[in-house]
């Protein structure tokens, strides 16, 4: 591996991506080339049969996601990277890795839409996408990072979510942070903590592939195992059998809801910057909380009360945490590399208080100017 | 070999969801026996499936199954092979799945070698959703969606997925139920590579009914009368050829199947 042991290192934020994916035991990987992702697929070529693993490079995404789901359904944790074209053609898979319960990582290195839109260029297009990719009714987990440490630290996160929740985790990359060169600390091995899925214990006779445990969790039988299993992307009853009973139907999608939905809590992650204080509060992920912290500094220099929210869970949106971090500030800035998806979802929670928006597109990033211009313009009013 | 195939198969939801005169029944039949006559385990065995008629096979199998989406059976099984290499993976699809929305996956498939057993149903239309054509259809056919006759030619799938690469190709139809045993049996017994095995099948009930053929028994003695084996080539008149079904082996070499050669790959890497 780049990083052999522990210690201060200088990384990629992809590369701590592939780095943190094969210290939480990733063993799969299968992805096809895109912008700005391609180090992550590189990554796992180079290192992951090393480890023990296999990597492949599929003739698309749709077969990407696919090796993946199948790959995890033998019991072994498995990832793909890619960006937003990418996942567009993933979205078949998606939903089918929510319905069949197959844990696995899907990284999206976000750049420039729609369509192949700016190819290196990063954005943060892609909120929306993450939590409404696949159709029908389902739940998604997708995490944030806004620093290369976050890349790592976050990559760590995303597989043990995947395994505790059996579902897909997004890690939301962006251009910027993708590509961005930083110092990381990589913890001793035994100190980073590894979550595997929980094992169902079962005599063949009992046995039901999708009978949920008391977190609405069904416990996991690989393919191989003598307890015979289904993976069923139909409709299908706890035996793994199609079924499209009505009733049936409604109780696997409120499951695959709720088992996600329950924790929301501790899925949440976020960081905190002078929020106690604040007057004005900033909400951002991924690389537009570096922008809004130097825009922070500036403006405390100069006697304005701001503070930052990072999002670091983006999915399930942390709706009482917006609603109560809100309630004290009297204007509340959004700064993203999109037309204000974030600020959309803000605004539903945040007591009407006035969201301005700073929105770029064209691929660059947002500078502490954006920001600081509309914060003065705004106090004057 | 004589076999039931009985512990492969979920005798509880038996009958077969299929139509009468469907050929699936007879496919699914000579699946389970040459499971049998190979001593497959049950616990060893993954049948992937995507979705269209023969989708629904995995709804009647006791060995581990994965139901899918519509054409990504094979990109599927490519992962669970290669994540447990002790596995026994087959894909079943049909010509909708597998060479028409699914067409990449089966070429890349085959061009890999990925060490899995695929079974093609092609019955030359999409029978669940009411007979339209497929990559397959013949020419000039009648389907739900071509009814003035059908503009396009159909994929030979077995020459194509040769052409690929892949170790083993072999067709037969459903009027031979033995040979399909027999050839999935040696597809079976090979134990690497790609190996397809394309089933040539019937949809009375869709196909049939569009083209006066609307009968079982009158497509399946149709169908035999079309068959010629490879080995029988040289007794027929070129200019008779065009109407008539190829079976028989197209392709049976010894190739290293992807499985394999990972681990080679792995072997040569590993710090000394």
């Amino acid at each position: 591996m780049i990083c052999p042991k522990e210690g201060r290192y200088f990384l990629q934020g992809n590369i701590a991506v592939g780095e943190a994916a094969i210290r939480s035991g990733a063993m799969f990987f299968a992805g096809y080339p895109i912008t700005p992702s391609s180090e992550i697929a590189e990554h796992a070529s180079i290192h992951l049969p090393i480890a023990g693993g296999t990597f492949i490079q599929m003739e698309d995404e749709i077969s990407s996601l696919a090796a993946v789901i199948g790959a995890s359904m033998t019991g072994v944790k498995a990832y793909t990277a890619t960006s937003g074209p990418g996942m567009s053609l993933m979205s078949e898979h998606i939903g089918l890795a929510c319905m069949v319960e197959a844990p696995c990582v899907i990284i999206n290195v976000q750049r420039a839409g729609p369509s192949t839109g700016l190819a290196t260029k990063p954005a943060q297009g892609d909120f929306f996408q993450f939590r409404y990719g696949t159709h029908g009714d389902h739940m998604i987990i997708a995490l944030s990072p806004a620093s290369v440490q976050e890349c790592f630290d976050l990559t760590i996160q995303a597989f043990n979510f995947a395994e505790r929740f059996r579902c897909p985790v997004f890690l939301a990359l962006d251009g910027i942070i993708g590509k961005m060169y930083e110092t990381v600390n990589i913890p001793k091995r035994n100190e980073i903590k590894v979550v595997n899925r929980k094992k169902a214990i079962a005599s063949k006779v009992d046995y039901q592939p999708y009978q949920p445990d008391e977190h609405l969790v069904p416990p996991f039988v690989p393919f191989g195992s003598p307890l015979i299993t289904r993976a069923n992307g139909s409709g299908h009853g706890i035996d793994g059998y199609p079924c499209d009973d009505a009733k049936n139907h409604e109780q696997l999608v409120r499951r695959l809801i709720n088992k996600i939905d329950r924790y929301k809590k501790e899925i949440s992650l976020f960081k905190e910057y002078y929020t106690h204080d604040a007057e004005v509060l900033i909400v951002s992920y991924g690389c537009s909380t570096r922008p809004a912290i130097a825009a922070m500094k500036e403006a405390r220099k100069r006697g304005i009360k701001v503070g930052i929210l990072q999002l670091q869970t983006l999915w399930p949106f942390p709706e009482e945490l917006i609603a109560s971090i809100t309630s004290k500030a009297k204007l509340i800035l959004v700064p993203e590399l999109s037309l204000g998806q974030l600020k959309s979802e803000i605004i539903k929670y945040c007591h009407q208080k006035p969201v301005i928006g700073i929105n770029k597109l064209g691929g660059v990033s947002i500078q502490p100017e954006d920001i600081l211009t509309v914060l003065f313009r705004e106090i004057e009013k | 070999m004589k076999c039931s195939g009985r512990k492969y198969i979920k005798t509880e939801s038996l009958p077969f969801f299929w139509c009468s005169g469907c050929g699936n029944g007879i496919i699914f039949a000579a699946l389970t026996r040459a499971m049998e006559e190979n001593n497959l385990d049950n616990k060893d065995i993954v049948a992937v499936t995507g979705i269209g008629c023969w989708g629904k096979a995995d709804d009647y199998l006791t060995t581990h199954t994965f139901h899918g989406t519509h054409g990504r059976a094979i990109a599927v099984a490519t992962g669970i092979k290669l994540a447990n290499p002790l596995l026994k993976v087959f894909a079943l699809v049909g010509d909708g799945d597998g060479i028409t929305i699914g067409g990449n996956h089966l070429i890349h498939a085959a061009r890999r070698n990925i060490d899995i057993i695929v079974i093609m149903s092609n019955n030359f239309n999409y029978g669940m959703t009411g007979g339209q054509y497929s990559g397959t259809t013949p020419f000039n056919s009648i389907t739900a969606t071509s009814s003035y006759g059908h503009v396009e030619d159909a994929f030979d799938v077995s020459s194509l997925v040769k052409s690929a690469g892949a170790g083993y190709v072999a067709r037969c139809t459903i009027a031979n139920p033995h040979m399909i045993q027999q050839l999935i049996s040696k597809a079976i017994k090979k134990r690497q590579g790609f190996r397809f095995i394309e089933v040539i099948s019937i949809c009375p009930t869709h196909y049939g009914k569009y083209n006066q053929m609307s009968s079982a028994v009158e497509m399946i003695k149709d169908l035999s009368e079309r068959t010629v084996n490879f080995k029988d080539i040289d007794q027929i008149a070129p200019e008779d050829l065009g109407n008539k079904i190829m079976v028989g082996e197209y392709q049976n070499q010894e190739v290293e199947g992807f499985v394999h050669r990972y681990q080679r790959l792995k072997q040569s890497i590993l710090p000394t």
